[in-house]
């Protein structure tokens, strides 16, 4: 067969089972990124079909879902959102880190992948996924709670220390040396100042160069513009999707709502591409071996994330269901736990292992976090019960 | 107002009976009321997405009752002047005709200010407002004009 006739079939198939995948997600009431690192998973590197010939287009089409997602990310708060956050709080957000960081770091380097699979992990295991807290919230009509300001809280402080943790790790991987790493690190902190400030004084201004009242316009500019600083950040070693997500917050609010509307699609689009390429570079054959350590994982990082969650709450003085609430909703890991594996895996300076634990802990995580979210209340419930048999 | 980064704004109050009561705003506009629960006053029991149509409606639900008395209150320092509702009842003449057909000003001196309709309030209705069968008309005028006023409003 025709080698582009081939690839097209490929990719037709691919993006067809990846619908058929994101329908059966959409029954189960759960995120699709888990069942599209299994579709990859099934095909590829020791899976049951290895697609040839769709390389090229895959290759870049990842790169461009995880400039995309962070684009989003960045497009849905405000700089007034990150600096109002960052001030009320930071020690929720310190506390989550060091909570959550740990269990990862630490199974690293029990596995002997040395300080680099050290800090990847520590990333892995660190951050909630926005996406199916954000969901969570809204499904369990959550959104008026009183400790869901907390919740989203922990979730802007996460994602504003990874416009930090993504330079520094893309640094530390690509073995720079101290100077070089101090330097990207820089650049990175000294960018999220600029940007910051930008957006508060002049966010008219970086919207005014991609507004335009025809949408066609308008989704080429921002698209184009996202790319360039993309891969200047990457030129620089800030890492391509940290640069996208400060655009995304440069934007401000009006053009920031009609860019999300146009780039939904095609983020949906390209970031299926990028988990499926994930799954696809992961041998299914090395998942039971690390089995183990990801279910070890997955209990000890739910405490500890509970327990982040609960401290977010408290500050704010939300009660004891509502911390407990707080706690279990912010268990889900997902893409980002998947962007920094993918991140660090590129580089090809950390132990290969940690692409199959990686997606163990997202698969477990992505199921676990829903379930832990909505039992959260009933188990409260019969816990207090069994303490105190007469209710006061 | 707390703000909700990605999703909105949200402004809430505690009513005196302990109970959290709050609008919940999203970033595309539409709107979801907020009542918390009443054994956790951090969950919610009830949060009811709201038309534009349906907020205002509420809105006037729980503002309409007080809209006469304020009338009344405004006008108690002008001696003389009062305020008082009028039903359009079915078979009224003015059923289906519009405000201007009563010549209600010319012919009474009084002035219609308002006029509800299935609970929400259309203040200052133009001549061209029409009337239906169950319209309540919020008249200010004197004494003498307010009766003239349900005189021609009940039977033309």
């Amino acid at each position: 067969m025709h080698s582009s006739a081939l690839s097209l079939i490929e990719l037709g198939a691919l993006f067809f089972g990846l619908g058929v995948l994101g329908r059966l997600a959409g029954r189960l009431g759960i995120s699709p990124v888990p069942l599209y690192l299994l579709g990859g998973l099934a095909f590829g590197t020791g899976g049951l079909v290895p697609l040839e010939g769709i390389e090229p287009f895959t290759g870049i089409a990842s790169e461009v879902g995880v400039v995309l997602l962070l684009l989003l990310l960045g497009l849905e708060y405000s700089a007034s959102d990150l600096v109002g956050g960052l001030r009320r709080s930071w020690l929720a957000g310190l506390v989550d880190m060091v909570l959550n960081a740990a269990p990862g770091a630490i199974t690293a380097l029990i596995l002997g992948w040395g300080p680099l699979g050290a800090l990847a992990m520590a990333g892995v295991t660190w951050v909630s996924s926005s996406g199916i807290v954000a969901k969570l919230l809204e499904e369990l009509g959550r959104l008026g709670n009183r400790e869901t300001p907390a919740v989203l809280s922990v979730l802007v402080m996460e994602d504003l220390a990874m416009a930090l943790y993504l330079p520094i790790t893309t640094a530390a991987l690509a073995a720079l040396g101290l100077a070089a790493g101090l330097r990207t690190v820089g650049i990175a902190l000294a960018l999220l100042v600029v940007v910051l400030v930008v957006a508060l004084r002049f966010g008219r201004v970086v919207s005014a160069v991609v507004e335009s009242p025809s949408s066609e316009v308008f989704l080429l500019r921002v698209f184009g513009i996202a790319l360039l600083v993309a891969g200047i950040a990457s030129q620089l070693q800030v890492s391509a999707g940290v640069g996208a997500f400060l655009l995304g917050i440069a934007i401000s609010e009006d053009t920031a709502e009609s860019a999300t509307r146009v780039l939904a699609p095609l983020r949906d689009l390209f970031a299926a591409v990028f988990f499926v390429v994930f799954g696809l570079n992961t041998d299914p054959r090395q998942i039971p071996a690390v089995l183990p350590a990801a279910i070890a994982l997955a209990v000890v990082s739910t405490a500890t994330k509970i327990a982040a969650g609960w401290f977010a709450a408290r500050q704010i003085g939300v009660g004891r269901l509502g911390r407990w609430r707080a706690g279990a909703v912010l268990v889900a890991r997902g893409e980002f736990s998947i962007v920094i594996a993918g991140l660090a895996l590129t580089t090809g300076s950390v132990d290969p292992g940690l692409a199959p634990l990686a997606t163990t802990y997202v698969l477990l995580m992505a199921v676990l976090g829903p379930v832990a979210a909505r039992v959260v209340e009933p188990v409260h419930g019969a816990v207090m019960r069994r303490l105190r048999p007469s209710p006061p | 107002m707390t703000r909700l980064p990605g999703i909105g704004t949200k402004q809430e109050f505690d009513t005196a009976s302990g109970r959290r009561i709050g609008v919940l705003t999203h970033r595309d506009g539409h709107r979801e009321l907020l009542v918390s629960a009443r054994e956790d006053p951090d969950a919610c029991s009830a949060s009811v997405a709201l038309s534009d149509a349906e907020g205002q409606a509420l809105g006037t639900l729980l503002g309409a009752p007080n809209l006469v008395a304020q009338l009344q209150d405004q006008q108690r320092e002008v001696e003389g002047i009062s305020t008082a509702q009028f039903p359009v009842g079915v078979g009224s003449p003015y059923d289906g005709r519009t405000l201007g057909d009563t010549a209600m000003r010319t012919r009474t001196s009084t002035s219609i200010v308002a006029v509800v309709r299935d609970h929400v309030v259309s203040p200052s209705p133009g001549p061209d407002f029409v009337f239906r069968a169950g319209d309540l008309v919020v008249v200010v005028g004197t004494g003498e004009g307010l009766g003239q006023a349900a005189a021609i409003l009940e039977g033309g």
